[in-house]
């Protein structure tokens, strides 16, 4: 399942996406420490699977928590997609 | 008492035909952040269901809603094997054996009201909106959901529906008796899209061309939140709005695709997909 927490405003669309697909057979959570603001957890869903999600706080404000990571020039991998070793982590802008 | 424009009707009703006793009774209760919904199964068949106004506390809200459900049915709630609570409220549903996400529910619940080739469905809520994809059984394979803000969502009708002083359920016929459609109010954000209604009665503009401005402006606001994860056929709209034509059909001619009419009331697909997995639960044993 692609999960994309996140919002659209007037400003643009801020979307974190998650192909939890990855996460049932993920041998680490790596997102989980790789992310400095904490932004991800794991959880049971909805289907018993244990997958990665965008905590509920950060949800309504991923361009700030992100905005450190995402500088205007010279950006460096994203330690959340560095740290997800599986690639089930995308962002939208 | 002034009149409440954006009042809608709340309602319960069951199935006379079926015969509850002795068979396996599962429900569904979806707590929203505006209304909420209670949802009965026979033996897997749609038996009852209610639609109230969600109070100030989740727990009275969803036992005013199954209460209803279980209105004239003969029915008590402890004939209810298995409960399964959703929406914004459910982790706060005291009776519930289970919270499953809105997400979940609303693509169980639309497989079941549209059929199993609903791909797409789209879930206008009363404070958020959610676009999900799913696969022949009602399994979510994709969605987002935005609740940043209450445009496109019921929440922004009520809103706009007292501001113009119409009743919310002629919101929809309305938009459409205009001479000519009128391009969408510019702001998204409900607060910005009052004011600019404001200013656009002030300068004289009728009100049913605000009405058409405003449905085209929710419409296209869901379009755009709709690409991000693209359009699979069949289509199809639940919740609230999805019973004002004004916005669904603009919808319909933005995406040109024509969304999948349904067999019950789309603002109960959540409580529904609630019932079903209780049901599931329940055979499971869980
Ligand atoms: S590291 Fe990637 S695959 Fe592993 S749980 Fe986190 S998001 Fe899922
Ligand atoms: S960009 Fe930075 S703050 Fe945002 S999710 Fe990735 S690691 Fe966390």
């Amino acid at each position: 399942m692609k999960a994309n927490y996140g919002y659209l405003d007037g400003s643009g669309q801020y979307f974190i996406t998650i192909d939890t697909d990855h996460c049932t057979t993920c041998p680490h959570h790596g997102c989980v420490t790789g992310c400095p603001k904490g932004l991800f957890e794991i959880i049971v869903d909805d289907y018993d699977d244990c997958v990665s999600q965008v905590n509920e706080a950060a949800r309504k404000k991923v361009k700030y928590e992100c905005a450190a990571c995402k500088p205007m020039a010279n950006r460096p991998p994203l330690p959340c997609m560095a740290a997800c070793t599986p690639g089930a982590i995308t962002h939208s802008w | 008492m002034a009149q409440e424009f954006w009042r809608w009707k709340e309602y319960n009703w069951h199935d006379e035909n079926i015969q509850p006793n002795g068979a396996a009774i599962t429900g569904g209760v979806d707590v929203g952040s505006v209304s909420s919904q209670a949802v009965l199964l026979v033996n897997g068949q749609l038996y009852a269901y209610s639609s109230t106004r969600t109070g100030s506390d989740s727990p009275n809200s969803s036992k005013k809603a199954m209460d209803w459900a279980l209105e004239g049915t003969g029915l008590k709630l402890e004939d209810v094997k298995f409960i399964v609570g959703t929406g914004y409220g459910r982790v706060n549903v005291p009776f519930a054996n289970r919270a499953i996400t809105e997400i979940a529910c609303h693509a169980r619940g639309g497989n079941f009201m549209y059929g199993p080739t609903v791909r797409t469905i789209l879930d206008m809520g009363g404070q958020d909106c959610k676009a999900i994809h799913c696969d022949p059984v009602g399994k979510v394979t994709n969605f987002l959901m935005n609740d940043k803000c209450a445009a496109g969502t019921g929440r922004g009708m009520e809103v706009f529906a007292d501001l113009l002083s119409v009743p919310i359920e002629e919101i929809g016929e309305l938009s459409f008796q205009v001479e000519e459609e009128p391009p969408p109010v510019s702001s998204t954000c409900v607060v910005f899209a009052k004011s600019e209604a404001s200013g656009l009665l002030r300068k004289g503009w009728p009100k049913n061309k605000v009405i058409a401005a405003y449905c085209n402006a929710m419409a296209h606001r869901v379009v755009t939140l709709l690409e991000r994860i693209g359009v699979e056929k069949d289509f199809a709209i639940t919740g609230g709005i999805g019973k004002n034509i004004g916005v669904v059909q603009r919808i319909e001619r933005e995406l040109g695709v024509t969304a999948l009419k349904a067999k019950y009331d789309p603002q109960i697909a959540g409580a529904l997909g609630a019932a079903l997995f209780a049901k599931a639960l329940l055979e499971k044993g869980k």
